[in-house]
Formats: structure tokens, C-alpha cells, sequence
């Protein structure tokens, strides 16, 4: 085990991992952070996605030991007090959800998209979406949500 | 109506669905939880000769190990076919088939556990295709002993009305195709995953991702031995089930029986390989279908001969074999009408339920089929469908009992709205529109298990807090069951939905339903829910006319006020709640859901009735490129008729997520097996569409106002899906006038077909 200190939703956590662990395990299992999920463990479906110095990453595939001395936000940090991010007021009002499942891993690859993006067309939305995958809804109302929480956002 | 019902109404959970807060069955943790892994069969078929546990043992934190002989008891979800054990027991028959389970501390040291467990098999000759099957092999080699007559043929499924081939030969044009249809599985992002924890009572319970614990729980019963009562299932927020997540699994059963053995909580979540590997997805079909039509466009007859490939248990599939059937009764009227399902067990995991069940294959053939006899006859294939549609309130041939019949509305909207009688045929090369119609159950008349209970009961409750709360077994996994709970009862008290509150699909606290599939849950939970919710009004009613003296009948309920026309009586909930409870305290109210009797009295009777049936017509716009024969899928139109869309945002989302289901079916999915082993059991290989393949979507909703269903509705999760498939296959032809026969339908075929055309 490996004594490693990550900043996890604006608060430093000093934890001992095992060398090989990936990010994704460590806040599952150690730090009972659940609400981001584990669709595939292989990188190909996009539920794992958490900011990274506010980019989005694949947590499965990275390993917790390059995450020291990185700021690491979750799905539990989106929401203040209570007050949703534009996106998921929007995911919410729209239906773009059913099953959830996939949700926060939307709603992390959203949120650094309408950061960079402050008008996006349908087109960049799907782009920017493309890593990850909804079963339930079709996309369809997500992307609306996305373009809704853009006008929201201005 | 004044309340939420026909309202977009946002999920009542999304909230913590978007915040990561909604706990899906891998969220929960235990203290001192175990894990579970599984050593898993590396032949399609061969006999256990020797199990050997003893290095496996001895390695730290293994805390217990169980094999097959530990769980003999045979199970599966149709009485009629429990072919299925916990673990193979003596024999494996399939690669990836579970045939030991270790509990252990970590994850890890389980899946080291089980590396270090010796199996010693001897194969057996195996059979991988359904024409292996249908032949003869010797008793030994037989997949399961009971398969018929010296072959792995698990069921033979027809019912003939009539003569339909004399029919079909005597009619002035006919169309007979092979069509063959790779098989495809659920695909939904949460992967399979348990957590059992024995109590100190001697009790059991079971929290799951499942749409049936209702029938999770009998089926524990049998196989670990322990009374009904002492079994509680819990299903938690579940990610997506389209009948994946409906039968009861070996890895529920094991789970559970390794915390008894351990008196501690085990967990068991499964990697998306597992996923893939358990499938119970659709299964692959080859079948031959021949339809006749006179010189005026009405089709006199139907004969088809299917052979489905069913891979080593039985879950649903006596029912699939059925459904590949009769269901091609509707939307058309056929007098004439007949078919034969031959499903083969094959050393490949096993086939079941999947969204639109048993339908969907030969919902496309059907509908290629009768493009092709509209385009022998010159007549726009729109016309041809209309010319032979079912009416509302009528007996199809085999006495399936139709009530209301939107199909005509459907079919209006989408020609309307993709200008097709202005577009259709007259589009550049290589672009096309195609069009096909849908007809599925909503709800299965018939239970799984013959009783004389009710298909679901549903109990309201209200206390002194002036909250009600709704307990039914009801399984929401994304469709949306809790939140049109919600809506109906809101409707009925007239109160705020921030008032009703549910507590469902939990075995110890809720009625029994029997679960998420068969489309049945919007109509007979919506119904039972509405009844007894009405029982409650009622209540309030009678104790609140008595001690204000007025007559019953002039109190109404809206907007949490409880009132007369002239206001003589206008009182807040919460006082009528006072008043109603006065003396007695929290009242309970029942309501249920038993299907009318249908059908006829010849055997099969029973495959397809439903109290109601759902309708709806597709129009899609593809383009094909020449030069690599890949299909973009441009714009769907979408009617459905649901009889009335209680909540239209989540109608919307069904329709919507059934045409990115059968858009990936139709042209990209596909399970591939080399001698048995699966190549492409992730979702790198296995291609469902990402939000870049999705197409436009335009989405109408028919309200034909079912008079059983409540306020009208029926069902929308799975009708939706059929016409989308057959919708695609009519448009690559228009773009370029080849038909395609076999499914997934891959750039490879598309060139093939345009190279056999010049």
C-alpha cells in the first residue's frame, strides 16, 4: 500500500492505496463516494466520468497514484446546498433521464463542455457526448438539456 | 382533469438521480461484507469429473466456497421449464457458466480464490448453431435430458387457423423471404449486482437489481429451502432492465446462499464482461415467412416456420416461442394464419425476454414483406397497410381480443408529418423513407405461475401527517411506475404529488406484483393504484359528509382543498385528514388488478392475450453511401397510440429510447461466438449507438382511450420498438432498391446486396 493525498471535492484526503487501484475503485470502495458509477471498468461507456483539474476523465482507467496533488470533483460536489447545476436542473425538467444510471457521468462530461462551449450547436453537444452511453432515453432529451442549461448558463 | 395525470411530469426521483445520490444495488455497503466471484465453465460442453477446493481453501480471507451439488435444486422463471440449477452440477453447458463461487474479504482475493479451484472436465460433443440441434444425438450428448425425441429441440410452438398455405398459393400475388437475425442483448449501463445478509432471525434479505423480486423471492425459497415468509427482496433504484433483469439469477441465489453459510453480508457486482456472458437477450432467429394478397391489396394469408436459438436454459423461452407468432395477428386482419417456433437449446448462454419479446424478429419480416407485395401491386405501401388494418373492438383470428385501435391515427401522422406522399419514391439516390406499423401487449393476461391472486395489489395509506403513501410491489426501472403511482393518486385526493410518497418493490413491506415486464405495469398497477386510491376518497367522503351534514356526492377534491360547488364546505387536506381519522387513527385502502378471462379453448390459447394492445406506425428517412454501404439513419417519425399518455414526457421517453434500441439492433448489434466463445462481449465490440448515430426524432403520441386502461392508458416501453427496425430495412430499400434479409444490417451486407443488383 501507498500513502497517496488527493484534494476530493475541495478537501485533501491522505489515503493508502494499493499500487495498481484506479481512481474509480479508491472513491467507490475507500471513500463510500457512490454516485459516480461503474458501468464498464474497460473505458468505454462514460458512467465514471469526474473532473480532473476540471477536465473529465475516465476514473476506471486512471490510476489513483497520478492523482496526487490533483483536484478531483465528483458528482456529490455539483450541486451547492442544495441548488443543482444548470445541467441537471435541465436533465431533470427534460426527462433526460430514466433509469440514472448513466446520469452523473452526463452530467460531469456536460458540465466542463458548457464551460468551454457557451453556444453550442446540436452537433458539438453530440460530439462532446459521444463517450457517453444512454440505454434508456435515446439521447434526445439530453441533448435538449444540454442546449437548455447552455441559455440557463448565459 | 385538474391534477398531475396527462401532465410532463419529471421523474419523482430524478433529483437524486442527477445529484448521484439515487443508491443502485452496488452503492450498498455493509459492515464486515464479503465478495463474491465466480470460477466459470471454459467448455461449451463437457462433464465435472472432479472439483478439487483444497488450494483454494487455504488461501487468507477465502471465507467460503460452494459448488453445484451445494444448489442442486433445479429453478427458472416459466414453471414449465426449470432446466436451470445455481451451478452447473456435473456438467457445464457453456463457456462462462458458473461452477464455483468463492466468498472472500476482497474482491481480489475471491478472484485469486478462484484461479487456485482444479476442475477436471471431459467435453462432450457440443452443439452451437440450432441446426446441430434439430439433429440426432445420443442421450448422453443431449444438452438437457427432457429435450424431445433424441435432439435439443426445447420446444415446438405452433397454432394453425384455417389453411393458410392452400390460402397463400390460391392468392393472386404472394412473397415468401428467409430472413435471418443475429442475436442481440439488453445492453443496460448498470451492471448485474446483489447483496444478501442472513439475519440473526433466520431471516433473509436480498437487495438486487431485478424487475421481478416478487419472483426472485419465490424462487429462493425453492432452491436455498427456506420458507416464503422468512425471504425479503428489495429492489433499489435499478439501471435499466428491457428484460434483462427479469428472471431470477444464479448469482442472486448464490449470493444469498453464501451469506447464510457465512452469517455475514455478500456482495456480489458483475463485470460488463458477466453482463454479456448472463445475456438473456433476443434470441437469434431464422425464419421463413410467406404472405398472399389479392389484386386489391388484402392480405389472405400467413405462414411462417421459425427456428430460434435458445442457448443452453429455458428462461423465457416457451413464451418467446409463442410471441414470434401469434403476435403477428395484429395490426393487419388475417383470417388465414399459421406458424411453427422451433426452439433449440444451444451450448451458448441462454436467450430470453427482451424489449418488445419474441415480436420484434418477425415484426420486421412481416413488414419487409408486405412493402414487397405493395411494390408488386404498384400500390403505396401507407395504402396497402391501411387497407388491411384491424378495427378497434374486434377478435383477431385466434381470438386475441382487440380493444382500442389507434393504428389508423398513427399511421396519418407520420405520412402527415414526413410528407411522404410528397417524398416517398421521389427521393435522390441513395436516400430513402420506409414505413412499418407495431402491434404489442400490454400486460399479460395470464401470470407465470397460476394462482388465484390478483396480477398486483396495491395498499394507500394515510395518516395524521396528512401524507399518503403508496405500497406496491411495483418494479420502476426507469420507466417511470413510481412516479405515475404518484400521479394517480394525486389525481384521485386532488392533492399536490409533494404529498404522495411511495414505498415499493420491497417483499416484506409491499403487495405482491409480479413485476416489470410483459408492458403491463402502467395498465394494471395504474389501475389497482387508481381503485384504491378511489377507496381512500371514499373514506374521506363518507366520514366527512356525515360530520358536516352535506351530501357526498357534492364534495370534491382539488388543489389540497376539500370543497362543495357553492363552497358550503372548503376545508385544507389536512383538516379533512383530521376529520377522517378522528377515532380511529391511519387508514389503509386496497386496491387490485385481475385481467378479464380471454381467449379460446385450444391449446396456446393463452400465448399473447392481453387486456389491451398497443398500435403505432414508424416512418424513417436513411441515406446509404454507394461506395461503403453504410447506413445514417436520418430522421425517425414516431406515433404510438398508449391510449392516453398519463405522464407524455416519460411516453416520450420511451418512444424515443425505443427507437435508439431498435436502431442499434437494426443496424449495428450483433452477439458474435467463435465455437462458442464469445468475441465481443463489451462495449468496444458491441456496438449500441452513441449520440452520434442518433438520428432526429419526431415523436407523436395517439391517445386512443382504452376503455380498460386507467383514464384510458397502455402500455408505451415496448410497442414503440418494433415498427423502427422494419422502418429502416423499407428505406434502405427506397434509397436503393436492395432488400435486406438478414439483421444486423452492416456496411458488408448493404454492398454485397447493391453489387448482386447490377
Amino acid at each position: 500500500m501507498i500513502k497517496v493525498t488527493l484534494n476530493i471535492n475541495d478537501f485533501d484526503r491522505t489515503l493508502l492505496v494499493e499500487p495498481d487501484e484506479n481512481l474509480l475503485y479508491t472513491l467507490r470502495e475507500r471513500l463510500l463516494l457512490t454516485g459516480t458509477k461503474k458501468g464498464c471498468d474497460q473505458a468505454s461507456c462514460g458512467t465514471c466520468t469526474v473532473l480532473m483539474d476540471k477536465k473529465p476523465i475516465l476514473s476506471c482507467i486512471t490510476p489513483t497514484l497520478r492523482c496526487e496533488g490533483k483536484s478531483i470533483h465528483t458528482i456529490e460536489s455539483v450541486a451547492k446546498n442544495g441548488k443543482l447545476h444548470p445541467i441537471q436542473d435541465q436533465l431533470v425538467k427534460h426527462g433526460g433521464l430514466q433509469c440514472g444510471f448513466c446520469t452523473p457521468g452526463f452530467v460531469m462530461t456536460s458540465i466542463e463542455f458548457l464551460e468551454e462551449n457557451k453556444n453550442p450547436t446540436e452537433s458539438e453537444i453530440k460530439e462532446a457526448l459521444s463517450g457517453n452511453l444512454c440505454r434508456c432515453t435515446g439521447y434526445k432529451k439530453i441533448i435538449e438539456a444540454v442546449k437548455a442549461a447552455s441559455e440557463d448558463m448565459k | 382533469m385538474s391534477g398531475p395525470i396527462g401532465k410532463r411530469t419529471p421523474y419523482i426521483e430524478a433529483v437524486q438521480k442527477v445529484t448521484g445520490q439515487a443508491q443502485f444495488a452496488e452503492d450498498f455497503h455493509f459492515s464486515n461484507m464479503l465478495y463474491v466471484k465466480f470460477l466459470r465453465s471454459p467448455h461449451t460442453h463437457a462433464k465435472i469429473q472432479n472439483i478439487n477446493l483444497s488450494k483454494a481453501k487455504k488461501l487468507a480471507g477465502v471465507c467460503a466456497i460452494s459448488i453445484g451439488r451445494d444448489l442442486p435444486i433445479p429453478f427458472g422463471v416459466l414453471p414449465i421449464s426449470p432446466d436451470e440449477t445455481a451451478m452447473a452440477v456435473n456438467k457445464v453447458r457453456y463457456i462462462g457458466e458458473i461452477v464455483a463461487a468463492v466468498a472472500a474479504e476482497s474482491e481480489k482475493i475471491a478472484h485469486e480464490a478462484c484461479s487456485l479451484i482444479e476442475v477436471d472436465y471431459e467435453p462432450i460433443r457440443d452443439f452451437l448453431e440450432p441446426d446441430d440441434s434439430l439433429i440426432d444425438c445420443s442421450p448422453d450428448e443431449q444438452i438437457h435430458s427432457h429435450s424431445k425425441n433424441g435432439t435439443n429441440v426445447h420446444k415446438v410452438a405452433e397454432l394453425y387457423f384455417n389453411d393458410p398455405k392452400k390460402a397463400i398459393q390460391n392468392s393472386d400475388i404472394s412473397c415468401t423471404r428467409t430472413f435471418k437475425f443475429a442475436g442481440v442483448t439488453h445492453g443496460f449501463t448498470e451492471p448485474h449486482a446483489t447483496v444478501a445478509q442472513w439475519n440473526d432471525d433466520e431471516t433473509l434479505k436480498v437487495i438486487t437489481a431485478t424487475q421481478v423480486p416478487h419472483y426472485l423471492q419465490k424462487y429462493l425459497s425453492k432452491v436455498l429451502e427456506i420458507p416464503l415468509h422468512k425471504i425479503r427482496v428489495i429492489k433499489p433504484v435499478v439501471g435499466g432492465g428491457f428484460g434483462g433483469k427479469s428472471d431470477p439469477f444464479p448469482h442472486e441465489i448464490i449470493t444469498s446462499y453464501l451469506s447464510i453459510k457465512t452469517h455475514r453480508p455478500v456482495k456480489c457486482v458483475f463485470t460488463r464482461e458477466e453482463v454479456f456472458i448472463s445475456n438473456h437477450g433476443r434470441h437469434p432467429t431464422k425464419m421463413t415467412l410467406s404472405v398472399g394478397a389479392d389484386k386489391q391489396g388484402k392480405i389472405t394469408g400467413l405462414d411462417t416456420d421459425i427456428v430460434i436459438d435458445g442457448g443452453s436454459y429455458g428462461s423465457f423461452g416457451v413464451v418467446t416461442s409463442y410471441y414470434n407468432g401469434v403476435l403477428l395477428q395484429g395490426p393487419y386482419r388475417i383470417n388465414e394464419f399459421g406458424f411453427t417456433t422451433t426452439r433449440t437449446y444451444t451450448n451458448k448462454p441462454q436467450c430470453g425476454a427482451m424489449r418488445g419479446h419474441g415480436a420484434v424478429n418477425p415484426r420486421y419480416a412481416m413488414e419487409v414483406i408486405i412493402d414487397e407485395l405493395s411494390h408488386s401491386l404498384k400500390m403505396d405501401p401507407c395504402d396497402f397497410r391501411e387497407k388491411n388494418f384491424l378495427p378497434a373492438n374486434t377478435l383477431t383470428v385466434g381470438q386475441l381480443r382487440i380493444t382500442s385501435n389507434g393504428v389508423l391515427d398513427c399511421l396519418k401522422a407520420v405520412r402527415e408529418k414526413s410528407a411522404w406522399d410528397e417524398r416517398y419514391g421521389n427521393m435522390p439516390d441513395g436516400r430513402g423513407l420506409g414505413i412499418a406499423c407495431g402491434f404489442f401487449i400490454s400486460g399479460s393476461a395470464l401470470p407465470i405461475n397460476w394462482n388465484r391472486y390478483p396480477q398486483t395489489v396495491v395498499h394507500t395509506k394515510l395518516d395524521f401527517d396528512g401524507r399518503v403513501v403508496i405500497f406496491s410491489g411495483a418494479s420502476d426501472i426507469g420507466q417511470g411506475s413510481d412516479t405515475m403511482l404518484v400521479q394517480i393518486t394525486a389525481e384521485e385526493l386532488g392533492i399536490t404529488m409533494d404529498r404522495v410518497q411511495v414505498e415499493v418493490a420491497d417483499t416484506k413491506l409491499t403487495p405482491v406484483d409480479l413485476g416489470s415486464y410483459s408492458s403491463r405495469v402502467t395498465f394494471m398497477v395504474g389501475n389497482a393504484a387508481k381503485s384504491s386510491s378511489i377507496k381512500l376518497r371514499d373514506e374521506l367522503i363518507k366520514t366527512i359528509s356525515k360530520e358536516k351534514n352535506i351530501k357526498p356526492e357534492s364534495i370534491q377534491f382539488e388543489n389540497n382543498r376539500i370543497f362543495t360547488e357553492d363552497k358550503s364546505l372548503n376545508m385544507s387536506w389536512d383538516e379533512g385528514v383530521e376529520i377522517c381519522l378522528a377515532g380511529r387513527g391511519s387508514i389503509v385502502t386496497m386496491g387490485y388488478y385481475i385481467s378479464p378471462q380471454l381467449g379460446g379453448k385450444f391449446k396456446g390459447s393463452g400465448a399473447g392475450l392481453s387486456p389491451s394492445y398497443s398500435f403505432g406506425a414508424f416512418i424513417s428517412e436513411v441515406s446509404v453511401d454507394k461506395k461503403t454501404g453504410a447506413v445514417k439513419v436520418e430522421k425517425v417519425w414516431g406515433a404510438h397510440d398508449c391510449g392516453k399518455a398519463l405522464n407524455p414526457l416519460a411516453v416520450e421517453g420511451q418512444i424515443e429510447g425505443s427507437i435508439h434500441m431498435g436502431l442499434g439492433q437494426a443496424i449495428s448489434e450483433e452477439l458474435v461466438y467463435e465455437n462458442g466463445q464469445f468475441l465481443n462481449s463489451n462495449f468496444i465490440d458491441y456496438k449500441i449507438p452513441s449520440t452520434l448515430d442518433t438520428p432526429d426524432m419526431d415523436v407523436t403520441i395517439i391517445e386512443s382511450d382504452d376503455k380498460e386502461g386507467p383514464y384510458g392508458a397502455k402500455e408505451a416501453g415496448e410497442g414503440p420498438i418494433h415498427p423502427v427496425l422494419p422502418a429502416i430495412g423499407n428505406a434502405i430499400f427506397d434509397a436503393v432498391r436492395v432488400r435486406m434479409y438478414e439483421l444486423p444490417i452492416t456496411p458488408d451486407k448493404v454492398l454485397r446486396a447493391i453489387k448482386e443488383k447490377i
